[in-house]
């Protein structure tokens, strides 16, 4: 009964926080490893493409609200989200001609498109709060639950509550429809195996026959569909504030330099490996450890390695052992 | 957003000079709040305040030789120390005869050292309330019409024993009004036999506050302790807490309480309870009538810390017959404190009457000013109790 409790606590405060977590940064982070793959630069405007995507599903979701349109259980904007990613598609597309075509033409160095994806974000960041403005918007409607804590103590009668809202529920269901998607997109079908081809060897790809262009729009509009994806869950989940979309940045790219930049696979074991990692060294492992062992062993402390604080810490120390040590990354993506 | 602000305050301060001309003599008072930053949205009416007792006691004739009183607005950024240094220089520069702010704690502290007392310039603050500022070296220069945060601390270790409860987990914004708050909450619940299992802080701003909640949780406690703000990372911790079930009953200090926060969490904060400062005298009934009859809203957060500063100012002036700093400052306490008349918002004319008469007044204002110790306000608390989604105000202490 005793390791019953602990492990639903486990469950509770570590486990559901950090799979939903992880699966919104392995989103995030599929996205930017997939421009660094194809494209080939760091793309710091991804944080905001996410708050641009998640904008206009908010816009939508509001006006299906106002209209009576509803999921049911389910969140509304799950029906805004198809043309949130459409919107994202566009202004993708519109970014890719007006500015990043001008750079390729004039075959810039990577460092140089570092720097207009640096501009292209502030351009965004700013459009972004124009539109909605710099607060908080919280959307999420329909079940807040497939389980709460209190029925759950009710059903098993235990003493630990276990919860699962149904946005968690969301994002790990729809993370694992995507990678799944994606993967089936880039290994079986014909654009899908050009997109890899380019990635590996453009001169080769290009000799081949391959249109670089067609393959650089087929990027954009993948990854704008990653990112209002990811971006939508992550507001979902907690609440949409252009600045925390800024701040997400960092532990995605985190990730995907964790798993190895250019790696798809990577990028998905770097977010689980990012969010757990922030979860558990800063958990206070004192109630899971009290249930756990027998009474004479229970600690009197809090048994946490490090403060909340350290959150952010954790991510950027896993980032440079793994830089030291492996530098293209755990699951061998492109050198950086 | 500077160039604007500096603008506006260059305007009003020629409006101000064009409409004292036929008079004698003219009094400025420096109104230096972070009208950008973290509390832009409650600078303005802050300012307001400020500005209404200025605009009673000119049209009341009865300042000095029927002395003007002209309000030079400048920014503290709240949290941008080098600016409201450069802004608290400059007016002095302007020859402001006293300085109503700073706002936050941080950056108050940093214009008392730097521009206050190289200057020798008087600051009241209606809304610095960090415990570090009671004991700063301060050469009798600082006063302010909140309360310390100490005292919310002893405030909210009272209401706990009351209510019985013997252990709390304990969160604060990481900042120095969240720290200073959390300090004294817990050194006041030890000292009164309470248990604090953990005390973590929380960065404002975030999404997601899993790994905090998780690790309160784990603590445990009665209840869970969130000396935090409303709109912020507070709401965020409750919000996780409650959906995880770690805790069910919050204590809600004074950045926490607002409608804002029922209507955000729902039926589920019912039984939640806290207090803010506030005092119920009438004279705070009679600040917020004054305030919609201007135009703002007088019940906004120091609002009415913030026309008792400027009274304060003036009424000191007054009974001191000068506008020297180094000749007023002593007055204050004087005229704050009984013996005297009592005098409340709108009194400001008769109060000045009685000063120039050579009579004591006993100033209340809109807050129930009682100044102690190093010139602060005792401080009386509303506490609160959440009953179906609405704060309601149980009782006075």
């Amino acid at each position: 009964m005793d390791l019953l409790n602990a492990l639903v606590a486990l469950t509770n405060y570590v486990i559901v926080p950090g799979l939903s977590y992880g699966s919104q940064l392995a989103l995030g982070a599929l996205g930017v490893t997939l421009i660094y793959g194809i494209l080939r630069f760091s793309n710091f405007a991804h944080g905001d493409t996410m708050a641009f995507g998640a904008m206009v599903t908010i816009l939508l979701t509001w006006l299906f609200q106002s209209a009576g349109l509803s999921a049911g259980p389910l969140p509304t904007a799950l029906l805004a989200l198809p043309f949130g990613i459409l919107g994202t598609i566009a202004l993708m597309l519109l970014t890719d001609r007006t500015v990043y075509r001008f750079y390729r033409q004039q075959k810039a160095k990577p460092v140089i498109f570092v720097m207009v994806s640096l501009g292209v974000m502030f351009i965004m960041n700013g459009l972004v709060r124009f539109i909605i403005g710099p607060g908080d918007q919280r959307f999420t409607d329909g079940e807040r639950f497939v389980i709460s804590a209190r029925t759950f103590k009710k059903l098993t009668g235990l003493d630990e509550g276990l919860a699962i809202k149904t946005t968690e529920a969301l994002t790990v269901v729809t993370a694992v429809i995507v990678v799944a998607v994606l993967f089936w997109f880039l290994n079986k079908t014909r654009t899908g195996k050009s997109m890899r081809a380019y990635s590996d060897n453009e001169d080769l790809a290009l000799l081949s026959g391959i249109n670089p262009e067609r393959v650089v729009m087929y990027t954009w509009m993948i990854v704008a569909a990653l990112a209002t994806i990811a971006g939508v869950l992550y507001g979902l989940d907690k609440s949409f504030k252009p600045f925390t979309y800024f701040q997400l940045l960092l532990p995605i790219f985190a990730s995907a330099i964790v798993g190895g930049l250019g790696n798809p696979i990577g990028a998905i074991a770097g977010g689980f490996i990012i969010a757990f990692s922030e979860v558990t060294i800063t958990y206070a492992w004192k109630k899971v450890l009290t249930y756990g062992l027998p009474e004479s062993l229970a600690p009197d402390g809090l048994v946490q390695l490090l403060s909340t604080d350290y959150k952010f810490a954790v991510s950027f120390a896993i980032l440079i052992v793994v830089l030291l040590f492996k530098p293209t990354g755990l699951f061998k993506g492109k050198a950086v | 957003m500077k160039k604007l602000l500096m603008a506006t305050a260059a305007a009003a301060l020629t409006a101000g000079t064009a409409y004292a001309g036929g008079h004698a003599k003219e009094v400025k008072l420096g109104v230096l709040f972070g009208f950008t930053g973290p509390i832009e949205s409650l600078a303005p009416a802050m300012g307001d305040g400020a500005e209404l007792a200025m605009e009673e006691v000119t049209k009341s004739g009865k300042l000095l030789d029927s002395a003007t009183v002209t309000s030079v607005r400048a920014d503290t950024g709240c949290i941008d120390n080098g600016l409201a240094v450069a802004n608290g220089e400059k007016l002095v520069a302007e020859g402001v005869n006293g300085i109503i702010g700073g706002d936050c704690s941080g950056v108050t502290g940093a214009i008392l050292q730097n521009v206050a007392i190289p200057n020798g310039m008087v600051m009241i603050s209606p809304s610095a309330t960090s415990p570090g500022l009671s004991t700063m070296e301060d050469n009798g220069l600082f006063f302010r019409t909140s309360p310390s945060d100490a005292r919310e601390g002893q405030v909210m270790a009272e209401i706990l024993k009351e209510r019985g409860i013997n252990s709390i987990a304990l969160t604060y914004t990481n900042n120095d009004y969240g720290k200073g708050l959390a300090d004294a909450i817990q050194s006041s619940f030890e000292e009164v036999g309470g248990e604090v299992t953990i005390v973590t802080a929380h960065e404002d701003g975030k999404g997601d506050y899993s790994a905090e909640v998780g690790a309160l949780a784990s603590a445990g406690g009665d209840i869970l302790v969130v000396a935090g703000y409303l709109d912020q990372g507070g709401l965020g911790i409750i919000q996780g807490s409650l959906d995880s079930g770690a805790f069910d009953t919050f204590g809600l200090p004074g950045g926490m309480i607002g409608d804002s926060l029922p209507a955000n969490v729902g039926a589920d904060l019912d039984g939640s309870f806290g207090q803010i400062a506030g005092s119920d005298s009438k004279g705070a009934e009679i600040f917020a009538e004054m305030a919609k009859e201007r135009g703002f809203d007088g019940t906004s957060a120091y609002a009415s810390e913030s026309y008792d500063a400027a009274a304060l100012f003036l009424l000191a002036m007054q009974a001191a017959n000068s506008t020297n700093p180094a000749d007023y400052v002593g007055k204050i306490l004087d005229v704050a404190n009984a013996p005297g008349e009592p005098i409340n918002p709108g009194e400001l004319g008769k109060a000045l009457e009685i000063l120039a008469a050579g009579g004591e007044i006993d100033y209340q204002g809109a807050t129930g000013v009682e100044l102690i110790g190093p010139g602060e306000s005792a401080g009386s608390y509303r506490e609160i109790e959440v009953k179906d989604g609405k704060n309601e105000t149980l009782r006075f202490r």
